[in-house]
């Protein structure tokens, strides 16, 4: 059984960390929104950070073996081909980890 | 009927979504039409989250623990992992460092000044999801006010901690291990990365994504969020100083 204080520590770091990263800005508000690189920044940082997050997180998922490697690429087609379609995150999301969960389980 | 935001919109990073023109009189009312779509789309996220505590063998109110005192989705799916193999804490600081560092611009388009009252202001601060951003910070020039936006954060905050919490019992009731809940997670980058995509269209951006990502990837596997983001960040600010120095002041 993992240590709780250990999971304790974990959860009060994390979110004393989110917070300030929230909270601190705002501090410098007026400075920040007059930084034209900042501003720049702030456009195209983000779409960028989520694709990095994407390819980290699906090297997480256990992509070992060829099937299984198979079974995330389908998953992934799924979810981006229904938010293209219907533009709707809770079904693409859903759909997609639906197909993961079920192709996982039947490769047993 | 006031008309109502699309159910996918709050996860558009960078715009705002607009919101219900007419007010009822009520803030809480009003909070409720706001946060209705974002919060419908969060449920899922939450009860997939649920599912990963109590299958990574966490005791269930874990889920609720997290979701409601970390409360940063995203950073949550990413914690039950490495909690799951007692990484050091260190490396939970610095992931929560980068996964969320794309908070720091929340503040140039959130309206915190409409909010009044200590309390108020750090609970707003404390709750600026991603969600609540989208949500809020296309509202301007129209005002909120303090009641209208603190209720749409508890909104959205209560219905998190609820899809955690029932992901997290039905996941302890289910007799068989579920594997590849954690893909809620990947779906849930992809989505957000094509709904930034559709607000910009940017191409060169994604491109150096994720070649940086690929380069990290084969350089440090182990730091691969780290060293991608940094140099994706790096990467982003020479590329906007060489196009200033070219292009003179036009951006």
């Amino acid at each position: 059984m993992t240590d709780p204080w250990y999971l304790v520590s974990a959860v009060a770091i994390s979110a004393a960390i989110t917070w300030t990263l929230r909270a601190a800005p705002f501090l410098v508000v007026g400075q920040l929104r007059r930084a034209a690189l900042v501003r720049e920044l702030s456009e195209q940082l983000p779409l960028g950070i989520m694709i990095i997050l994407v390819m980290y997180s699906v090297g997480g998922l256990g992509i070992s073996s060829l099937s299984e490697g198979a079974v995330t690429a389908a998953s992934l087609c799924v979810t981006v081909a229904l938010q293209l379609w219907r533009r709707n995150a809770a079904l693409s999301i859903l759909a997609g980890t639906a197909v993961q969960v079920t192709l996982l389980s039947s490769l047993g | 009927m006031p008309p109502e935001p699309p159910a996918t919109a709050p996860l558009t990073l960078p715009t705002g979504v607009p919101l219900a023109a007419e007010t009822t009189g009520s803030p809480f009312r009003d909070a409720v039409v706001d946060a209705r779509g974002a919060g419908l789309a969060m449920l899922p996220i939450g009860l997939a989250f649920g599912v990963l505590v109590t299958q990574s063998g966490l005791d269930w109110w874990w889920a609720t623990v997290f979701a409601s005192v970390v409360y940063a989705g995203s950073l949550e799916f990413l914690l039950v992992g490495l909690v799951a193999v007692a990484a050091p804490l260190s490396q939970i600081a610095v992931t929560a460092l980068l996964v969320n560092s794309r908070h720091v611009f929340y503040a140039l388009s959130f309206p915190l000044h409409e909010v009044r009252g200590t309390p108020a202001r750090v609970y707003s601060t404390f709750a600026l999801t991603d969600e609540a951003y989208a949500i809020t910070a296309g509202a301007a020039p129209r005002r909120l006010g303090t009641a209208r936006i603190i209720w749409i954060q508890v909104i959205l905050h209560v219905l998190w901690v609820a899809g955690a919490t029932a992901g997290a019992l039905a996941g302890a009731a289910l007799p068989v291990q579920l594997p590849g809940v954690g893909f809620a997670l990947t779906a849930l980058f992809t989505v957000l990365s094509i709904e930034a995509f559709r607000a910009r269209h940017d191409i060169p951006t994604p491109v150096l994504a994720i070649v940086c990502g690929a380069v990290a990837m084969l350089l440090t596997p182990d730091n691969m969020l780290l060293v991608g983001t940094s140099l994706f960040a790096a990467a982003t600010i020479a590329r906007l100083l060489l196009r200033r120095r070219r292009g003179g002041s036009s951006s």
